[in-house]
């Protein structure tokens, strides 16, 4: 599976609002059947690159292949046409809607004619019922339940489930275990695993490498901007990968730092970093 | 699955609405000495509900898409301003004054919502805008165009038998509206797409919009159909009353957004009911007008009301809770 083209490249990207260069010559490709973990800091870009994954926004040089074939989104909506498809840390979905209703939203089943044609509640609930028990959260089989009755790891994975269902052929996972408790992240995992082995590309974006390594592939580490690292599962431990997101020093030597600098300044911290 | 235990009946949207209606009934009967007889064959409240109630119905819907309007506080004497100085005072057929009424109200409806999705203006603020405009342009028309706050009205024999004749002597005819309306907006709502795409709207708009729900437009629509429908009781009310004025519709403002937020609607948006917003249009109507039957003294009505919007959003938190929490029990 790992030797055809990629479904989603990014070559030489870059990406500035004006002024500030928030991305620099990013490199990346993410397969069919395969995760591609993205770790990085906070205020790393992880989020413009999701976005410009995404089609949000454009790249500022660069190009994006799809298929090998150069693509450039009008916006999110043609992104989510090719298959592209992004869920968010607590997922597009609807606190107070009903499983069923959620699940269809914009594109709900409907019977009978013309002015008469109605919400066609029974298919909704048994289609987003069984979308979801497929990827094994078999828990959830009732599609009149509210969505907010849910715990969080069964919202991501409704908002997976209805991802895969409505055709994405890459999917982007935007810190989808940060607000988790252990077992639900575990429960998303193996949503993520299931995804994977139907054969979705997968862009796992994440800040806890624990996750990570569990499900990915291939990493690639974020620096400001810029991809500090990239390598494939196995290459690296877990040390290694946590000091390079804290910006390629290990903590011991940031510590010790810190601490002979206030040594050499009557006890002041050192001042921020350019 | 579809047969209805207690437990489905306790996690609707409008069960909280049910218990302020019997809450009040009964709280009347006890202590205010009304027979349940008098109550019901009485017709001021159920007109009065009527009146309500149509106007609360796009309003509530528009509370569930998560916006709100407020000039229909104004929209109401325009309607039956427009009709009256087109149809009385210039003596045009009925039917020019009733499209004058109704396109004013869809002229209104497109300013609100054209305002509210262009600007980040928040809907409460934009609506008040157009409800002091728009009074003021009704004042200043009626004085520049026929010298007076009041004018006069005779409406046709089938005009008055379809928007505002009374039945059975006392019931007025826009009591059927209100039913045919609560039907068809109970049809729109559950029943149909749109239906889903007004709760999905109301409960994150951002995500609405990223699965194609063209929320622009529908928010436009619901604003057009929120005015439209004040400008059309208005117009009953004068075809009924056979003169318009200037002054008065300033009571609905808070009287539909109390009945619809006690008939369950969540006032943030993304939750409620339409057979709810019917009953409490209904319950607002039973406490306001009710009170004339009963020993109490009719002074204390508002703070009958006050206590009744109060027990009725703390009931429908709680509900709304259950139903949040609720699970299948074999799972459990």
């Amino acid at each position: 599976m790992s030797d055809n083209t990629p479904i989603l490249e990014l070559q030489n990207v870059d990406k500035s609002f004006g002024p500030i260069d928030v991305l620099h010559n990013i490199s990346l490709k993410v397969r069919a059947g395969e995760v591609l973990c993205l770790l990085g800091d906070n205020g790393a870009g992880k989020s413009t690159l999701i976005k410009t994954l995404a089609g949000v926004h454009k790249p500022t040089r660069g190009t994006i292949l799809m298929d090998g074939n150069p693509v450039e989104f009008s916006g999110p909506r043609e992104a989510q046409e090719m298959g592209i498809s992004t869920v968010h840390q607590f997922g597009g979905t609807f606190p107070l809607m009903s499983i069923g209703r959620s699940f269809f939203v914009g594109v709900e089943p409907t019977k009978g004619w013309g002015p008469f044609k109605v919400y066609d509640r029974k298919t909704a609930n048994e289609i987003a019922v069984k979308a979801v028990q497929d990827f094994g959260i078999t828990r959830i089989d009732d599609g009149d339940r509210l969505v907010g009755g849910l715990s969080g790891g069964e919202r991501q994975s409704l908002a997976i489930a209805r991802a895969v269902h409505f055709g994405a052929r890459v999917l982007i996972l935007d810190e989808p275990t940060a607000a988790l408790g252990v077992k639900q992240a575990a429960h998303v995992l193996r949503i993520v695993n299931e995804a994977k082995r139907r054969g979705l590309a997968v862009v796992f974006i994440t800040h806890q490498v624990m996750h990570a390594m569990t499900v990915g592939d291939h990493f690639a580490v974020l620096i400001r901007g810029a991809i500090a690292a990239d390598f494939r599962r196995g290459e690296k431990t877990r040390e290694e990968i946590t000091d390079l997101m804290a910006g390629g020093e290990t903590m011991a030597d940031l510590e010790a730092q810190i601490e002979s600098y206030m040594d050499a300044h009557e006890g002041q911290p050192p001042p921020p970093a350019q | 699955m579809n047969s209805l235990s207690l437990g489905q009946i306790l996690r609707r949207p409008e069960f909280g609405a049910v218990l302020s209606f019997v809450a009040v009934i009964t709280f009347y009967v006890a202590f205010g000495g009304v027979s349940l007889g008098t109550l019901f064959g009485a017709a001021s409240w159920v007109n009065f509900a009527a009146n309500l109630g149509i106007v609360a119905l796009p309003v509530g819907l528009l509370m569930i898409a998560g916006e709100l309007d407020i000039s229909i506080g104004a929209m109401i004497p325009a309607g039956s301003m427009s009709i009256a100085i087109l149809s009385g005072y210039y003596d045009l057929p009925i039917v020019v004054g009733m499209l004058g009424a109704l396109g004013l109200g869809v002229l209104v409806g497109l300013a609100n919502g054209f305002l509210a999705v262009r600007t980040s203006v928040p809907s409460l603020i934009i609506t008040l805008g157009t409800l002091v405009a728009v009074q003021g342009l009704v004042l200043a028309g009626s004085v520049i165009l026929t010298g007076a706050a009041s004018v006069p009205l005779e409406a046709p024999t089938w005009a008055k038998a379809v928007f505002g004749q009374l039945i059975l002597g006392k019931f007025q005819v826009i009591i059927l509206w209100w039913f045919a309306l609560t039907i068809v907006f109970a049809f729109v709502l559950h029943a149909t797409r749109y239906g889903n795409w007004i709760f999905a709207m109301g409960g994150d708009e951002v995500s609405a919009r990223n699965a194609g729900i063209p929320t622009k437009r529908l928010k436009i629509a619901l604003f057009v159909l929120s005015s439209t429908a004040a400008s059309f009781v208005g117009m009953c009310g004068a075809i009924q009353f056979n003169s318009a004025q200037v002054s008065g519709g300033m009571n609905y403002i808070f009287n539909t957004i109390v009945s619809i937020v006690v008939g369950g609607v969540l006032l943030t948006g993304g939750f409620g009911s339409v057979v709810g917003i019917f009953l409490g249009a209904l319950t607002f109507a039973v406490v306001n007008q009710g009170i004339y039957f009963t020993d109490i003294d009719r002074n204390w009505s508002n703070l009958i009301i006050g206590v009744m919007l109060m027990a009725a959003v703390l009931m429908n938190n709680t509900f709304r809770q259950m139903a949040l929490s609720y699970a299948p029990k074999k799972k459990k």
